[in-house]
């Protein structure tokens, strides 16, 4: 185990055991991509692990059939609207917290940091209180607005630490030619960040993508269904249909694997940077 | 400039933690009138048979996540941190649980466990086919093996991260000293990573005790009470029986159990070394 650096001499155990867990996990990858294939009358006939003896496109044609779009649309909106004014909002702020000389940026940070603890579950009673309170119940906008809230802090983090590599010297140029904070906000700091951003920006996108309780507690109905309740539901509505709730389930990853495919690096340095959560 | 971001965490998250802190002394169902209740729910919550079972299956739930994941991640993570290619491959794969959404993880894993139609009949093991979520006696631990699925490879992804920062010196200079693998292993590889433990622990141990949305598909609480954990407890006091406060009450506590866990680790292991280890990784 300990010979990870040391390439002549092999890793037996380690290897031994990375093989036996890529088995655990492709395992029901595979078995969801082969059921979403088997046409619903083989299910109960077939081995569930071998290869569909008729494979077909059925199932995504019963799922397509049932508003899957509809919910497909809802997360897109939800997702990209969350993530926009995520990254829009925590810039700024970051920007404040890298700029100020008095203890104003540094206690914006620790409420960051203190903000990071606080778990979605616990808050979500007084949440769902506002949101009826506000009269946004059962809308998108339900969805986006804690959404983004729960985003900040981690945002601000990652940005913060980011922005503090800016050398000062670039500022106090921008400052003698007399531009304004706001123009070296979008000329000279968004730039700088783009990086950044954009990890923490996918990163974001795929929690909110794949949020379940905020959903759960705050809409009710198919019109305002985002992907991971529409799963919830399918598996409730289809029942014994098990091709449908997984050819689903192979629909609503699409878009993160492609974003996996295409910013992998992204991705996993933003989920290193944000510690879980 | 910074007044956006404060007013959205400020509305929705700071105002909310204080919220649940009032709403544990009141009633309210959720839509009609809010009352009083002094320390009503408290005392309620206390005496419940079906919370204090919730509190000690979560209390059960996060040990044995924790021995599971651990072990395991800390193995790939090691292993992981090689150069080859096919490492880098492996690494790829590992990866994709993470894109996963709970909600797809839980169903995925109701069909696959199925005992008539999942796994177990397709290997004709009987040993496989068993009522995986249907036995009270099985059920947390299959919970505790999905959660693990989902969430190892983030943690073999911190372990990897770690690993990589030893400095390759110390295991050149231990093998001139004739230290075999498995030395090198438990005399650098394992004190060198302290911190990357610490880090990882808790962020297992947090997670556990918050984990929700899994366990509400997959199980939903279920069978009889046998996966109705802390958070699943208080949804379902909450939004299912209508009993706000009192569903106030168990969030609270587990606030209040998750902070005094985090920590209570970071003081135990040193937490400044820690946070700036963790910057690096």
């Amino acid at each position: 185990m300990a010979l990870q650096r040391n390439e002549h001499r092999p890793n037996v155990v380690g290897a031994a055991f990375a093989w036996l867990w890529l088995a655990v996990i492709i395992l029901p990858i595979y078995y969801i991509f082969i059921t979403s294939l088997r046409p619903r009358e083989d299910y109960y006939a077939e081995n569930p692990l071998s290869w569909p003896a008729n494979p077909t496109l059925t199932a995504y044609q019963r799922v397509l059939e049932n508003d899957f779009l509809r919910f497909f649309a809802n997360s897109v909106v939800v997702t990209a609207a969350s993530v926009a004014v995520t990254l829009a909002v925590s810039v700024m702020a970051a920007y404040v917290v890298v700029r100020s000389r008095d203890g104003f940026g540094r206690n914006l940070f620790r409420v960051a940091l203190l903000g990071i603890a606080i778990p979605i579950q616990a808050a979500i009673i007084p949440v769902y209180y506002l949101i009826v309170q506000l009269g946004l119940y059962d809308t998108l906008a339900a969805l986006i607005l804690p959404s983004i809230a729960f985003s900040i802090p981690l945002t601000l983090l990652i940005l913060t630490s980011f922005l503090r590599e800016i050398p000062e010297s670039l500022f106090e140029s921008m400052r003698m030619d007399g531009a304004t904070e706001w123009r070296i906000l979008l000329r000279l700091v968004v730039p700088l960040a783009r990086p950044a951003l954009a990890t923490v920006g996918v990163y974001q996108a795929l929690q909110v993508w794949n949020g379940f309780l905020f959903p759960l507690v705050l809409t009710q109905s198919a019109e305002t269904r985002v992907l991971p309740l529409s799963l919830w539901s399918f598996q409730g509505q289809f029942g014994v249909d098990v091709p449908a709730v997984l050819a689903a389930v192979v629909l609503s990853i699409l878009p993160m694997l492609a974003a996996y495919i295409l910013a992998r690096r992204q991705l996993v340095s933003g989920l290193t940077a944000g510690f879980g959560k | 400039m910074a007044a956006p971001a404060l007013i959205l965490f400020g509305v929705f998250a700071i105002v909310p933690l204080f919220g649940v802190a009032a709403l544990s002394f009141v009633h309210w169902d959720g839509l009609g009138a809010i009352t009083w209740a002094g320390f009503d729910n408290w005392t309620d919550a206390a005496s419940d048979p079906v919370s204090r079972n919730a509190l000690w299956l979560t209390v059960k739930l996060t040990v044995l996540c924790v021995l599971f994941q651990a072990p395991v991640s800390l193995l790939l993570g090691v292993f992981l941190a090689g150069r080859q290619r096919y490492r880098a491959l492996l690494a790829t794969l590992f990866f994709l649980p993470l894109l996963f959404s709970s909600a797809a993880v839980a169903i995925t894993f109701t069909a696959l466990l199925d005992p008539n139609f999942g796994a177990g009949s397709a290997l004709d093991l009987p040993l496989l086919a068993q009522n995986w979520l249907g036995d009270p006696q099985l059920a947390l631990y299959v919970v505790v093996f999905v959660i693990g699925w989902c969430f190892i490879p983030f943690h073999t992804l911190i372990y990897q991260a770690g690993t990589r920062q030893i400095p390759r010196e110390l295991y050149e200079a231990s093998r001139m000293d004739g230290a075999g693998p498995v030395q090198q292993f438990f005399h650098i590889t394992l004190p060198m990573l302290k911190y990357t433990i610490v880090t990882s622990t808790t962020l297992m141990t947090v997670g556990s005790l918050t984990y929700f949305d899994l366990i509400f598909v997959l199980t939903g609480g279920g069978p009889g009470n046998a996966t109705r954990v802390l958070p699943l407890d208080m949804y379902l006091t909450g939004f299912r029986s209508y009993d706000m406060g009192r569903a106030s009450v168990l969030a609270l506590v587990l606030v209040i159990v998750g902070l005094a866990v985090s920590l209570g680790l970071n003081r135990i292991t040193g937490a400044s070394r820690m946070e700036s280890q963790s910057e690096g990784s």
